[in-house]
């Protein structure tokens, strides 16, 4: 298992801004609020997530994580009446600023997303269609190396590779989560948002994601949110514990899952709610 | 229960196999080569129905071309952009267009486009139709595109995709089988409709030469024999009603083929 222990502060405050590991800050968000209407969804959420880490997200349904990891690449401007306070820097760059290029944004941070949503077209199509509309292939040569590039990326190539223009759909539940990772891949974004990419999938093909999750740390910053403690524990070196809109407790997952600073973490870690 | 509903399926069914059938039967004796081919003549002299399947086919091209294009935009419009109070007004006003009967489409077509032409012509009538065509498109491409999982859409806005490419790269594809569907049966709807031809299209016994002048369609051909006093012209309108329902299947297999989902 993965460890950033030693650099852990031996007692670590929730709000503090030093960071956990060693590595750059690569998304820095601080005091967040979130509102759907009137409902406040998210309360003054401050983290840091260093450069080149799997941090995952974990708490009961309903606590916000998934509403957070989507505040990351303003998925949530989609959806009317949402309205966000606070600050998120990617690279240092205040993603909510004013004129602030959501297309940039989400060509720099992948989304994944919690049941797999491959397009209507061809293997091929799918993977592809990040290139095309970010104009990323100059020619059909680099179209179609970026997309093989990807897909033994996302482990799929020897799976899919005498069938890319075949449909999509024809693909089994592992294999299509594997390509809505290799279509998030394709356009080498620099930070990717998991939602519970495994929690419709068998054990065999969660495994799978998992490795390469693990795989993929050596050249993205991953987030990921998991309903799944077990998993958290085996692909992440920090994870964050939510409650209620709030943020409880970020820490080296190594501590979270033995000894956590809050009360609380420790209640939800060894099933006494959630 | 299982009865009862399968007795009113079988009902159902054998009306329409009656109804085809009993076409068939009294159409069959007129229907020969020269038929579909020839333009009409006096009583006795045999004649055909050429000019009018051309002129069908002309109608219903010039109602699709303009009803089927400003249909879908405004089905896109309704679904993608439309959740304020104009758009619930337009979603009314085309809920009440679809309900309004095609004589009136027609009468009122005589009105601002006839009157004003000083005749009637090819043009007013395929206008006629396209009025029936533009809501039964847009609120069939409303629908489809709101069955469209909003997992795509998100899925295709997480990879840097502007809304317009979204909505024509990857939501328009996954429900163009459903709008196909609906431009098709707009296309049967309106390949059937007599009255709103009536005052607009009134129909010719020559094959068109172009749109500005009066039109001949297989439906007014066929109202037009068939209230006339000679055997031999109802034997005509059964063959030329034959003639009508098979291009009418014939264009519902040919979209079938060709829409039929290419990934599903």
């Amino acid at each position: 298992m993965p460890t950033t222990s030693t650099n852990i502060a031996p007692k670590f405050e929730v709000k503090s801004r030093a960071s956990l590991a060693s590595a750059p800050t690569k998304i820095s968000v601080s005091n967040l609020n979130f509102f759907y209407s009137r409902t406040q969804a998210l309360n003054d959420i401050t983290v840091d997530v260093p450069e080149r880490m799997v941090m995952a997200f974990i708490g009961p349904s309903g606590c916000g994580k998934t509403t957070f990891l989507r505040t990351l690449n303003r998925m949530n401007d989609v959806i009317p009446g949402t309205r966000v306070e606070g600050n998120v820097l990617i690279d240092g760059q205040d993603i909510y600023t004013p004129g602030a290029d959501v297309v940039d944004l989400r060509r720099k941070v992948g989304m994944v997303f919690q049941t797999s949503n491959p397009f209507p077209k061809s293997i091929f199509d799918n993977v592809a269609y990040g290139l095309k509309i970010n104009r990323l292939a100059a020619n059909k040569r680099e179209l179609h190396d970026r997309v093989e590039e990807a897909l033994k990326d996302a482990a799929l190539w020897t799976e899919v590779k005498d069938r890319l223009k075949t449909s999509a759909l024809g693909l089994s539940g592992g294999q299509r989560q594997r390509l809505c990772i290799a279509r998030a891949l394709a356009i080498r974004p620099e930070v990717i948002l998991m939602d519970e990419p495994a929690s419709a999938l068998d054990p065999i093909a969660t495994s799978k994601i998992e490795e390469l999750i693990i795989d993929l740390k050596k050249q993205y910053t991953i987030v990921i949110v998991t309903h799944n403690m077990q998993q958290a524990a085996r692909v992440s070196d920090l994870t964050a514990f939510f409650l209620l809109g709030k943020l409880i407790e970020v820490n080296s997952t190594e501590r979270i899952f033995t000894a956590p600073d809050q009360k609380l973490t420790e209640d939800y870690i060894t099933g006494r709610f959630g | 229960m299982t009865t009862l509903t399968a007795l009113c399926t079988f009902l159902a069914v054998g009306i329409l196999i009656v109804i085809l059938s009993y076409i068939a039967l009294r159409g069959i004796s007129a229907l020969t080569f020269s038929f579909l081919f020839d333009t009409p003549r006096p009583v006795g002299e045999g004649g055909g129905i050429g000019n009018a399947i051309v002129g069908s086919a002309v109608l219903l091209a010039l109602s699709c071309v303009i009803g089927i294009p400003v249909g879908i935009a405004t089905g896109i419009y309704l679904s993608e952009f439309g959740g304020g109070m104009f758009a619930s007004a337009v979603r009314f006003l085309i809920d009440t267009l679809t309900g309004i009967p095609s004589i009136v489409t027609g009468v009122f077509v005589y009105a601002v486009v006839v009157l004003p032409m000083s005749h009637f012509s090819g043009f007013a009538g395929g206008i006629a139709l396209a009025l029936i065509t533009i809501p039964i498109v847009a609120r069939t491409t409303e629908e489809m595109i709101r069955l469209v999982p909003h997992s795509l859409r998100e899925g295709a806005l997480a990879l840097g995709a502007p809304q317009w490419r979204v909505t024509l790269g990857v939501i328009l594809p996954a429900a163009a089988s459903g709008i196909a569907t609906g431009a098709m049966l707009a296309v049967a709807r309106v390949s059937g409709e007599t009255a709103p031809l009536l005052f607009t299209a009134f129909g010719s016994r020559f094959f068109p030469r172009n749109l500005n002048e009066p039109i001949a369609s297989l439906t007014v051909q066929i109202y037009n024999y068939a209230i006339s006093p000679y055997d031999e012209w109802h034997a005509q309108a059964w063959a030329a009603t034959l003639v009508l329902m098979a291009l009418i299947l014939s264009i519902n297999i040919i979209v079938r083929f060709l829409t039929r989902k290419r990934f599903s």
